[in-house]
């Protein structure tokens, strides 16, 4: 059953220095706050691992959290580059990232087979393009069946997962709506989980579209209202899209980025 | 002056390739803005299908993200994205893929990845592929819509992100791609489509005020001209307005 706990305390006792992390969310409910509380902790020599790696990890990427990402696109959607992610990978800064890339439907596949207990996903996918030679985890496999050749990737096995959603009740129960993006893959498939919601609530009322997922399958669910913002909870909040742009301004130098780290990440901390 | 830009010509002839019926797979930005446009003028039962798992969204306001609320409010179904990718695009249930690039070389092949040096050190180091590597294997076809310059229309890609028509003729067959590749390339300055024996990239269509000499000059490569080139219809008066009426929702993500 999953233990109700504070967002500080999940943090401390699930995300340990080293861990291969996830943060999932495809553009709705990201785990913003969580990703926050991983800073302020100074969590380092994290293998962070996401399909969209947009401005959350840039503020992880940039605030020296990450030693490897794996990825399929790494963009601020709809603005541009992640500053911080190409300063990271151009420049080494602040410290050198190594990269495993794929694509979504590698990645989405690679958490389907980490939920499924497999050790490898078969799909059509990445024949023809520069991926393989540079992503030893992407190979060719030969359908016993038919004799066709298809694509391998590994099983994605998180030492923790961490996703934002509406709502839990008292049992650690949780609910979420809208776009449900991979989280429930995400989630199945790592080792332990954190869960931050909108609401603790005594009943969970069915929702149509609902992704339920059940508190003995989560170990642990903490209470974080705005916990996705600038990214939003459907039903709660709209996606702050004025952020996003104005992230590219705030993230394109180290000063302002270390400027605003301090004043809405460590002081707000601080604050709380 | 003509009465609209460059972008706008663009965006109204990429609209334009997009019949009404067909189910698009459609990456966010150009791609989207102009997807949206087709829905909003010649093809109201065009389906949307963004890799958030939106199927069949009908967005009234343009999405800043592939996953903005107002695509899962609009949306015949949301679905997963494992489910979006392996039981919707994989299989081969969408008709057309709608692409951008950073770098596009004469057999249509994309490069979204990385730009100058190699991969481990590059100059420029892009988002990556995405959902676009399968869009461009599995679609029925694919289009692309691009602003043409040296920069970016170069004789090889850096990264091969999304494969066209790999190095020529058959080679879409011998790596056992099932989807039709680009059929047409849609810049700023014309229309490109792959010549029909050689797979090549060749102009077919310049948007009004345009000239092959320009097209050309902003080719890496030394572009093909089809016999039959024409000069496509300038925006309508109705295509113009329903695009800035669109453009115009972009600045406000928020419920109205």
């Amino acid at each position: 059953m999953a233990k109700l706990v504070s967002l500080a305390d999940g943090v401390a006792h699930l995300v340990r220095d080293g861990d291969v992390v996830a943060l999932e969310g495809f553009t709705h409910l990201i785990p913003f706050a969580a990703g926050h509380e991983i800073i302020r902790q100074g969590r380092q020599d994290l293998t962070l691992v996401r399909m969209t790696p947009d401005v959350i990890y840039d503020q992880l990427i940039g605030a020296g959290c990450a030693r490897r990402l794996v990825f399929s696109w790494g963009g601020n959607p709809g603005v541009g580059s992640l500053h911080r992610f190409r300063d990271a990978v151009q420049h080494s800064w602040p410290r050198p990232l190594e990269l495993e890339e794929h694509s979504h439907a590698g990645m989405a596949n690679r958490y389907v087979a980490g939920a499924s207990g497999l050790p490898f996903a078969v799909l059509r996918g990445y024949t023809g393009t520069d991926l393989p030679r540079h992503t030893a985890n992407i190979r060719p496999i030969t359908c016993p069946f038919t004799g066709e050749t298809l694509t391998a990737v590994p099983a994605l096995r998180p030492d923790v997962t961490v996703v934002h959603a509406q709502r839990a009740d008292r049992d650690g129960n949780v609910q979420m709506w809208g776009i449900t993006g991979v989280q429930k893959e995400a989630v199945l498939a790592a080792h332990r989980s954190l869960v931050t919601v909108e609401e603790i609530v005594d009943e969970l009322e069915p929702v149509p579209g609902q992704v339920i997922l059940p508190g003995w399958a989560i170990t642990a669910v903490a209470e974080v209202p705005g916990g996705a913002h600038p990214s939003y909870a459907h039903g709660y909040s709209v996606r702050d899209n004025d952020f996003y742009r104005s992230w590219d301004a705030v993230s394109r130098h180290r000063d302002t980025f270390r400027a605003w780290l301090d004043q809405h990440v460590h002081q707000a901390g601080a604050a709380a | 002056m003509a009465g609209w830009t460059a972008d706008e010509m663009m965006t109204v002839a990429a609209a334009r390739q997009l019949r009404d019926g067909i189910a698009c797979f459609v990456g966010i930005g150009l791609p989207s803005t102009a997807a949206n446009l087709a829905r909003a003028t010649h093809a109201p039962n065009l389906v949307l299908i963004y890799e958030s798992g939106c199927l069949g969204a009908k967005p009234d306001r343009l999405p800043l993200s592939i996953g903005d609320g107002v695509l899962a409010d609009t949306a015949d179904a949301v679905v997963s994205v494992p489910e979006v990718f392996n039981y919707w695009l994989q299989p081969g249930r969408i008709d057309v893929g709608f692409l951008g690039a950073a770098q596009l070389d004469r057999y249509g092949n994309i490069n979204t990845t990385v730009v100058g040096g190699d991969y481990d050190a590059p100059k420029v180091r892009l988002p990556g592929a995405g959902g676009a590597p399968e869009i461009a294997a599995s679609c029925g076809e694919v289009v692309v819509i691009v602003r043409q310059d040296l920069r970016t229309f170069t004789e090889r890609v850096d990264f091969v992100t999304s494969v066209g028509y790999g190095s020529g003729p058959g080679d879409r067959e011998r790596l056992g791609l099932r989807g039709g590749g680009p059929r047409v390339v849609i810049t700023d300055l014309g229309v490109l489509e792959p010549d029909p024996v050689t797979c090549e990239l060749t102009l077919t269509r310049l948007h009004p005020g345009v000239t092959r000499e320009q097209a050309r000059a902003a080719t890496g490569w030394d572009l093909a001209v089809a016999e039959g080139l024409t000069t496509g219809e300038p925006p309508t008066a109705r295509e113009l307005a329903v695009l800035r009426a669109l453009e115009a929702t972009k600045s406000d993500g928020r419920r109205p």
